[in-house]
């Protein structure tokens, strides 16, 4: 398996993680995984809400030294 | 920016032949592009936003018109449409980006935007000719100037009742992401402001396509809205001549340092304004800012520094939000925006910017 795409959104606040991990995903093929690096409490809850509507799939969310960790796979 | 700074305050190496500047530009024509969206309401015309390229450069600056090719880091040197190779031993990357409308199906038929100088009067005729009904606005992943969708809207509520057709029509925003705006302040003023405005929001909304003869648009979260005129804010893209010079990803967006705004792995190689990659706002005044650190590692390197400038991630926007007001934010890597009230005077100085914008272009401000 191929190491995930990292997305480092780390201190945005505009656009943020979230349409990071969108611009990710309309420019990356099927298949692909992201990993969203976030300083934002709120992207561990929002990218997961976000994955669920667009019917992709959420691999891993945690947290570490402060930095939420998003993985995401695009399936569609 | 880069290049008036530098010639200002390398003006004695210039003068002893030590020290030359190449600007290279596709067109000979200076474009003020924020100026578009007053072009969508016959507000401004593009005369107002055009000067001579000649004219915002230093007289010690050299300036090419043409198309980049490709660059050749192997050679270093900048290779031109017509054959001409220009070498380069320091380069600065501000190619910007360009809007994709085609990259959604159904768009460029079924809808108009205002990120060109030529669909901003298109869509001013439209608008010119609407007689009421439901325009939805749009905002696709990513795009120039975040703030720009949120003020088209709230000029067009505006623009519609001056007119007489705000009781005919129903102005529809429709948002990427689970607010109305990525800066929560913003997101916050614009949830009071909209309701009260009577502008209908759709959120966790990506237009997916557009059907232009059902007039409706769909997105990847599975919701259709009809639509009687359709204004995208469409996607954004790299420059081709980054995919052409093998420098960016698959938006062809350069990956970029996001303190020192060198390009990854290139020493010799800075990066401003829109063609980098760094999850930053696509706006003016994150350019001017870059602009600010890359001239002063360039001065510093060639007069025998290390060129240890950091940017601090720094991004300041005017905000038009109608009724004659505005307001403005700013914030970077580690600071969050905080909210501003929304005044006249704010407003008439995002007005006097876009002649003070001249005098930014130039390094002076």
């Amino acid at each position: 398996m191929s190491a995930a795409k990292v997305v480092d959104a780390r201190g945005s606040f505009c656009p943020g993680p979230l349409m990071e991990l969108i611009r990710g995903i309309r420019q990356e093929p099927i298949g692909t995984v992201f990993e969203v690096w976030s300083s934002d409490r709120g992207s561990a809850k929002d990218i997961p809400e976000w994955v669920k509507k667009a019917g992709h799939e959420l691999v891993e969310n945690k947290e570490e030294d402060g930095i939420y960790k998003i993985q995401v796979r695009k399936v569609k | 920016m880069v290049s008036n700074q530098l010639a200002r305050q390398l003006k004695a190496e210039i003068l002893r032949g030590e020290v030359e500047i190449t600007v290279i530009n596709e067109s000979d024509t200076h474009v003020y592009q924020p100026l578009f969206l007053y072009m969508a309401f016959d507000q401004a015309v593009p005369e107002d936003a055009h000067r001579p390229e000649k004219s915002v450069l230093s007289r010690h600056v050299k300036l090419v018109v043409g198309n980049a090719e490709r660059v050749e880091r192997e050679k270093s040197v900048v290779l031109m449409s017509d054959g001409q190779e220009i070498p380069y031993d320091y380069l600065v990357i501000a190619t910007g980006s360009r809007p994709a409308p085609e990259s959604i199906p159904g768009l460029v038929e079924g809808g108009h935007i205002f990120y060109t100088e030529e669909s901003a009067l298109k869509l001013r005729d439209a608008l010119l000719s609407f007689k009421g009904g439901r325009l939805v606005v749009t905002v696709a992943v990513p795009h120039k100037c975040p703030v720009a969708p949120l003020e088209f809207t709230l000029m067009a509520q505006d623009w519609l009742n001056a007119r007489g057709l705000g009781e005919k029509s129903q102005v529809v925003y429709t948002y990427p992401i689970g607010r109305l705006h990525s800066l929560e302040p913003v997101a916050n003023w614009a949830n009071e402001v909209f309701p009260a405005r009577n502008i209908e929001t759709h959120t966790f909304f990506n237009v997916e396509n557009v059907d232009p003869e059902e007039k409706t648009i769909t997105s990847m979260e599975g919701e259709t809205l009809s639509y009687d005129l359709l204004v995208a804010i469409p996607p954004h893209m790299g420059q081709d001549v980054i995919h052409r010079s093998e420098l960016g990803d698959a938006g062809n967006w350069i990956p970029t340092n996001r303190h020192s705004l060198q390009m990854d792995g290139a020493d010799n190689i800075y990066v401003l304004g829109d063609a980098t990659n760094l999850p930053i706002s696509k706006a003016g005044s994150t350019a001017h800012f870059e602009a600010d650190v890359v001239a002063a590692n360039l001065i510093n390197r060639i007069r025998g520094g290390r060129g240890s400038a950091r940017y601090d991630g720094k991004v300041f926007c005017f905000i038009e939000t109608g009724h004659d007001q505005a307001t403005y934010i700013k914030f970077d890597y580690e600071h969050p925006p905080k909210p501003q009230a929304p005044s006249e005077m704010i407003h008439l100085y995002k007005l006097a910017f876009n002649k003070m914008y001249w005098l930014s272009a130039a390094g002076v401000l």
